[in-house]
Parts: C-alpha cells; sequence; structure tokens
C-alpha cells in the first residue's frame, strides 16, 4: 500500500492515494472551466481472449444509471452542470473525461465517483447495449479506412494488444450480463488508476475533495501488460472501391523510452504539417493522393509507427512505393530547418494547450500513464529544445524501417 | 474582456477583430464570398479546385516556400470551401502576427501556374474518389441537389470528375479575378492580436486587389439540363454497403433569422447525439447507429436536415418512429425540463468554445461576411436563454410539419 503522498513539480501537484489512486493537479487561474481525465486499469488487454468488446461494453454499462440517478438522470444532469463528456477504452485503460464551467467541478466529481464505484448495470439494458456495440462495428464495415488500419493494428501488436475496443459480432454474441458483472468487480477499483484535474481550480481542495470520493475505494492488483506478439504480413481485403486505401505498420518505442524524442521528430519531419516529406512529395509534387500520413502510436510496453495512404487504383503502387521509399531515405538528407520546423510547431502547440483545460487533463493523464510521472510543459520543452540534428539521424538510422505489416482495401492487390 | 474592433479600407475591403490580450494565440482568417453557390456549370468545383491553388506559390514566394513557411510558424493553419464561402485562416502565437499576415495576404494573390494546376488537379480528382468511398456515399450531396437544385445551393462544392476533368487554368484564373474583390473579403482576427498594426499593413498591402476585373463573360445554365456527371435519383445504390442512409432535407431558418437559437435548441431537444428524444429511442436501445437533426443555415436560405442510419432491414421501422417522435414535437412541443437541460447543455458549451480564439474565429469572420454583423458571446449566451417553449413550438410547427426532401442511400 502506498503512503499518502503529494509533492509539487512546477505548478503540477502529485497526490498519491494510499489505495494507489495517482492525483495530478494543474491549476490554470485565467480559465472559466475545469476538466477531469480519469483513467482504470480496464482496459482491451483485460479482457480474456474469447471476450473481445466486453472492455468497452462494462464502460457503457457503467453509463446507464448509478447511485441515485437511472440512465437518463444521470444524462440530464450532466447536461444541465455543462458538462461535455466522453469515455471510452484502449488497450490499457478505461477512460472517463469531462470539460466544464468551473463551477460545476465537484459536483461533476460526485456524478463520476457515482459511475465508476456505484454502477447499476441494469440487466435489462444489456441487450441495448450490445445492440449499440454491434451498430458500431455495421459503421466500421461502411469506413474502408477504419477497417485497414484495425487490421493493420491487429497484425503490428498481435491477436491481444492489437485488437480493436469494438469487438466481434461472434464475440459480442457470446458475453451475457454476468460478463459484465465479473469485469466491473475484476477490473474497476483505484489500483494504478490515474484522476488528473486541470483548468480553474485550487489543488489543495481539489486534493481534498478526491479524498473525500475516492479514498475508500478499493484496490486489486494490476497484471502486467501482455507482451505484443504482432508479425510481418501482407494482407489484401477486395473491395469494389473507389479509391485503392493503403495503411502500414512496423514496430518502433513507445513514449517513455529513453529514444522517443529522436524517433519522434523523424516523424514529426515525415508528416507533421504542410512543408513535411510524405506531404510534400507525394501528394504536392506527385499529385498521388489527398490523404498520406504516418504518425506514432504508443502502448504501455511497445510502441508503433502506423501510416495511411488513399489512392486511386491505378497510382495505388506508385504511392506504396514512393511512401515507403521516403521513410527509408529519411536519414539521407536530413536538413536542420526541418527539425527547426518541428521544434516552433511542437513549442507552440504546449503554448496554446494553456488554453483548454480539457486538453491539458487528457496530457497529463497519458504522460502518468507512459512514463509514471508528471511532465510539465517546461521540462518537456527542454527536452525538445535539446534535440539535434544528429540525435534524429543516428536514431533513424540505427533503426531503420523494417518488418512492415501491410493492409490494402480495394480491386487489387499490390505488390508488396 | 474581448473587444470588437472593425474597420473598412477604402477599397471596400472589411477587417473585423475580437481581442483578447490575455490569449496566449491568435487568429487570422481570410473570408471570402466564393463558394458554391456562386459558380456556372462550366465552373463546378472552381471554388474549391482555387482554395487548393492558393497554396501553390505567389510573385514572391514559390509553393514550397508558401508550405514551409506556414509550417515555420507554427500554428494551425488550413482552408476550406463551402456552398457560401472560401476561407484561408492560420493560428499562430502573438509574436508571429506580421509574419502571418504578410504570408496569408500574400497568398491572396496567387500565381495560378500551369503545371501546379495540372498536378492539383489530380489531387482534386482523389478527394473526390475519397469521399465516394465514405459514408454516406454522396447522400447529402444528391439530397442537396433535389433540394435546391443542382445549382446555387445544391451545386457539389469538390465539383464532379467531369467538371474537375474539363477545367482549365484560364478559367480559373478569370473566376479568382471575378470573386476576390476586395467588397467580397472580410479579414477577421481573435485573440491576442495588435489590430491598429493590422489594419495599416492590410490598406498598404491590398489597395491592388481593386484591380481585379474578369473578362470571361459564361452564358448563364441552361435550366433545362443537368450539369454533366449530376443525377437526380433519389435513390443512391451503394452494392457493398452494410448500412442504409436517410437523408431528409426541409426548410430551416437562414443565418440571419432571429429564430436561429430556437431551432438549435429545438434540434438539441430532438436530435442531440446524447440525451435527445432521437437518441433514447433509436441510438440507446442499439435500433439505429445515427439517428439525428440538425438546422443549417444560409444567409438567405435555411435547411432542416434529419439523418438516419441503420442496418437496411431496420429502416422500414426505425423511420416510422422518426416521424413519431418528430409529430409529437410538432403537436406537444417540448416540455420545460427539456428546455432547460438544453439552454444549459448549449451556453456551456458555447463557453467553452470561446477560450480558444481559433474556435471564435469563423463566427466572427463569416457573421461578418455574409450580415455584416458581430454577435459577442454574451449576447449569444442571452439569445439562447431567451427561447422559451412558445418559440420552439413556432419552429416545429413551421420546419418539422413541412414536406421534405429524400435521400436514400443504401445497398437494395
Amino acid at each position: 500500500m502506498p503512503i499518502p503522498a503529494t509533492s509539487v513539480a512546477g505548478d503540477i501537484t502529485t497526490h498519491t492515494m494510499s489505495n494507489g489512486m495517482t492525483v495530478l493537479v494543474q491549476p490554470m487561474p485565467w480559465l472559466r472551466t475545469a476538466a477531469f481525465t480519469l483513467s482504470l486499469r480496464g482496459g482491451i488487454e483485460y479482457e480474456s481472449s474469447p471476450a473481445a468488446g466486453l472492455a468497452s461494453m462494462v464502460c457503457e454499462m457503467v453509463q446507464r444509471g448509478a447511485g441515485h440517478y437511472s440512465s437518463r438522470d444521470l444524462v440530464a444532469v450532466q447536461d444541465n452542470l455543462g458538462m461535455d463528456r466522453n469515455s471510452g477504452v484502449s488497450t490499457a485503460t478505461v477512460s472517463f473525461g469531462s470539460a466544464m464551467p468551473t463551477e460545476s467541478f465537484s459536483e461533476a466529481l460526485k456524478l463520476y465517483s457515482d459511475i465508476v464505484r456505484r454502477p447499476h448495470l441494469p440487466a435489462d439494458q444489456f441487450d441495448d447495449a450490445r445492440m449499440m456495440m454491434i451498430q458500431e462495428l455495421r459503421a466500421i464495415e461502411d469506413e474502408p479506412t477504419q477497417r485497414v488500419m484495425r487490421r493493420v493494428r491487429e497484425l503490428q501488436y498481435g491477436s491481444r494488444l492489437g485488437r480493436g475496443n469494438q469487438g466481434t459480432c461472434e464475440s459480442l454474441s457470446a458475453l451475457t450480463s454476468q460478463d459484465v458483472q465479473d469485469f466491473y468487480q475484476a477490473n474497476y477499483h483505484a489500483g494504478g488508476s490515474i484522476l488528473t484535474v486541470a483548468g480553474c481550480v485550487d489543488p489543495a481542495a481539489v486534493v481534498e475533495q478526491i479524498e473525500a470520493v475516492f479514498g475508500d475505494w478499493k484496490s486489486n492488483p494490476v497484471p502486467a501488460a501482455p507482451t505484443p506478439d504482432g508479425h510481418p504480413a501482407y494482407e489484401h481485403l477486395e473491395a469494389d472501391s473507389s479509391q485503392t486505401h493503403i495503411a502500414f505498420a512496423f514496430p518502433s518505442i513507445q513514449y517513455g523510452h529513453p529514444d522517443y524524442f529522436r524517433m519522434r521528430a523523424g516523424v514529426g519531419i515525415l508528416s507533421d504539417g504542410m512543408s513535411s516529406r510524405l506531404f510534400d512529395r507525394v501528394r504536392e509534387k506527385r499529385g498521388l493522393c489527398y490523404t498520406v500520413s504516418a504518425s506514432c502510436h504508443s502502448l504501455v510496453n511497445a510502441g508503433g509507427i502506423f501510416g495511411y495512404a488513399g489512392t486511386t487504383p491505378a497510382r495505388a503502387q506508385e504511392t506504396l512505393d514512393v511512401t515507403l521509399g521516403e521513410i527509408k531515405n529519411l536519414p539521407v538528407d536530413l536538413e536542420q530547418s526541418e527539425l527547426d520546423r518541428w521544434k516552433v510547431r511542437i513549442e507552440s502547440g504546449l503554448i496554446m494547450e494553456q488554453e483548454s483545460s480539457a486538453s491539458r487533463a487528457s496530457s497529463l493523464a497519458s504522460d502518468f500513464l507512459q512514463i509514471g510521472r508528471a511532465l510539465t510543459t517546461e521540462e518537456l520543452s527542454e527536452i525538445i529544445q535539446s534535440l539535434t540534428l544528429d540525435d534524429v539521424k543516428d536514431y533513424w538510422e540505427t533503426h531503420p524501417p523494417a518488418d512492415y505489416r501491410i493492409v490494402t482495401l480495394g480491386p487489387e492487390k499490390l505488390s508488396v | 474582456m474581448p473587444e470588437f474592433k472593425h474597420a473598412t479600407l477604402s477599397s471596400g475591403l472589411r477587417i473585423v477583430a475580437e481581442t483578447d490580450s490575455r490569449s496566449y494565440s491568435m487568429s487570422l482568417g481570410y473570408f471570402v464570398r466564393a463558394g458554391a453557390r456562386n459558380e456556372l456549370d462550366p465552373q463546378s468545383g472552381l471554388s474549391h479546385f482555387l482554395e487548393h491553388m492558393m497554396f501553390k506559390g505567389t510573385a514572391r514566394r514559390s509553393a514550397e516556400d508558401v508550405n514551409r513557411e506556414l509550417d515555420e510558424l507554427g500554428g494551425q493553419s488550413n482552408a476550406y470551401t463551402s456552398e457560401e464561402q472560401t476561407v484561408y485562416y492560420a493560428t499562430v502565437l502573438p509574436k508571429f502576427q506580421d509574419r502571418i499576415v504578410d504570408l496569408l495576404t500574400d497568398m491572396m494573390s496567387p500565381e495560378l501556374d500551369e503545371s501546379e494546376f495540372e498536378t492539383e488537379r489530380k489531387v482534386i480528382l482523389e478527394e473526390i474518389a475519397k469521399y465516394e468511398d465514405q459514408p454516406p456515399f454522396g447522400g447529402f450531396e444528391r439530397a442537396m441537389e433535389i433540394h435546391f437544385s443542382p445549382r446555387g445551393l445544391g451545386r457539389r462544392v469538390l465539383g464532379t470528375s467531369e467538371s474537375i476533368e474539363a477545367m482549365t487554368a484560364a478559367r480559373m484564373k478569370d473566376y479568382f479575378r471575378s470573386r476576390y474583390r476586395p467588397e467580397n473579403i472580410v479579414l477577421a482576427a481573435t485573440g491576442n492580436v495588435d489590430f491598429d498594426s493590422l489594419v495599416a499593413e492590410i490598406e498598404q498591402r491590398t489597395a491592388h486587389w481593386s484591380d481585379r476585373c474578369a473578362s470571361e463573360s459564361l452564358s448563364p445554365d441552361d435550366l433545362d439540363r443537368l450539369p454533366e456527371g449530376i443525377e437526380m435519383n433519389p435513390r443512391v445504390a451503394i452494392p457493398d454497403a452494410a448500412q442504409a442512409y436517410l437523408i431528409r432535407i426541409a426548410e430551416g431558418p437562414t443565418s440571419g433569422s432571429k429564430q436561429r437559437y430556437a431551432a438549435r435548441l429545438l434540434a438539441s431537444v430532438l436530435g442531440d447525439e446524447g440525451g435527445s428524444r432521437l437518441f433514447w429511442e433509436l441510438i440507446d436501445t442499439g435500433r439505429a447507429e445515427v439517428a439525428t437533426c440538425w438546422p443549417q443555415e444560409f444567409s438567405d436560405q435555411g435547411a432542416w436536415f434529419t439523418y438516419l442510419v441503420c442496418a437496411p432491414d431496420d429502416m422500414q421501422s426505425n423511420r416510422r418512429f422518426v416521424d413519431q417522435i418528430i409529430q409529437q414535437i410538432v403537436d406537444d412541443g417540448v416540455k420545460p425540463d427539456e428546455l432547460s437541460q438544453a439552454i444549459n447543455k448549449t451556453t456551456a458549451g458555447y463557453i467553452m468554445q470561446s477560450e480558444r480564439p481559433s474556435n471564435r474565429l469563423f463566427s466572427v469572420g463569416s457573421r461578418f461576411l455574409m450580415h455584416n454583423d458581430y454577435v459577442d458571446l454574451d449576447q449569444s449566451l442571452a439569445n439562447i436563454r431567451a427561447v422559451d417553449q412558445a418559440a420552439i413550438a413556432e419552429i416545429a410547427q413551421r420546419y418539422l410539419g413541412t414536406d421534405a426532401t429524400e435521400v436514400l442511400a443504401t445497398a437494395e
């Protein structure tokens, strides 16, 4: 059991509760709003192999009535408090976030303690929730971009860590109301949880409120994350579409790895902005596509670089070849000005994040999940500024892209 | 507190700003009255194609320079085209004001180079193909074409593959000269902006914009013939679609109408994505993937959209549900607690949105371009709070009870 402790770094207060919940608070007194993100260890990786979709189902079910509130009451109370809310499941966590006028904050906090601690999980709404998830699956069927990205993610991380949060029609049909109860009991607890708050709030008062509503919550041990087990592959999904949709991925490192920003800067040079290499050389110079991009993605214990391009079938092979060629050649002709532009972009983003409590609360949560502590804007800024062109070049020369996973959807297969 | 400032230059170009020295950023945008509704058949898709070409170089800058300098300023910059306007915008740190003003203003005098035009034509054709693969597979465009006719507000913003294939750089240059005149343009700025220096700078840099005038005179469209690539069938066949997509358009309030606030609240009660009547009956129960409605305001006309997505087999029964729910609100109006919930939700949303200058830019700029009018946040909030049950009932009866254009996109 951790001993409760509070520390302050820069303007961020970190408070560790005895039940294992970590609270991070960043005051932004110039705003009229407050926001929080609550992340619990109830993500996809805690589902059993056949129970794909269960974590999302539980995330939906806890919001169908809690504490003294029915499902409809909950929505009415949240709307009346002016809460702009979201919830969702990732590989490691289930998260509930909300931004609101600051005067609603205390009430909102109590409401979310009801949702995660005292949900009704009404058995008579289980079939409705399942139907809702089947609708989402049907929606993906009609979205070629989502289809290829979803599949390439499975190939990247393997069937366990790579699977999507929606499950399959078969797995959803097999779930029961008891599965929801069991998953809830096992995975909704304070152990390893993170509650971040940003906005027009007083940190001491917020910590006190959180202790009052979450201090006596139970704590279960958090199992270690499974290891990724993806393999290089090429798959083609035959479809009579206007464009060929190309998704690709290769293994990389996760946020929190000492080399992360050396890798990240390279991806930025490839794909952040209108002067980035993929946009300039694939779209602007050759007119091969409207959308082409690459980005990095992090799990707690693995990372990957993912990309997408959509183009008409006759030009799909050239688009794939040129895109992968640009990624391979990245370290060959890197220029200082490219790195400088990327730095200005990140710096500007960090400064403008001060305008949004929701964006800050969510960054605090993802930083903590990945690196295990709060990262101040100043610290991050120093890391970015100290990167040199040689750092980026060395990283990409010693870690060239390899073991591609590629998925295409369209009338014809490509050669890879 | 934010402060409203405006100036009209001798050329007729208007500058508006909502300044707030406490902001961490500033946003700047050129709002131009050049949209799909301003095009004739041989110009179909030209406003949007031109929007792309504005990034392709000026007398002082190559296409690469434009993209590179936009990135050097580190912010978010982009452009979009709608039925009524084309907007070029950027959000940057205040220290970059002079540079972004110079760059965006220079971009407004494009070279429109022939070889860049040919490359970009391919990108536009890819953009059209991209949307053909996305739900609802052209359904919205088809519904607009049938409702407004394929011209005016019903003209496709992207144009058709046929119209883009046939486009010439000469025609684009002419369109540019006729639309990008000072009287058709508003420069809007929000956030931490130095307004006086902005006005001085723009006055000097844009004086020559008044010289622009068109030379080509196109004959009026032949209204008895459909533009090339356009079909008017209310059934859109999509062989592989898993879902069915129903789109309805009826009349709605204009962006100048006082009724627009009541219409937004009615849409919130009826079709909001969480907690509305359609939500509880169709989404919460898993009957449909989407069941929603919203008003879309144009300067002199308005549209009321209803959108239903579900499995093809459930379309008929779901459509009946939707009709019943709408009829009930037409007959009985909304309840007091529904209205206050919608007001609380909507006003909180406005307040939160307004924290970023980049969000304010679009309402400030578009409003001034179309109506020469400015509504500050507190006034918008007051207008929302002033809506009562009677106002909603009037809107529901006027707009929900009328005949609608209906398009169904499905595999069957």
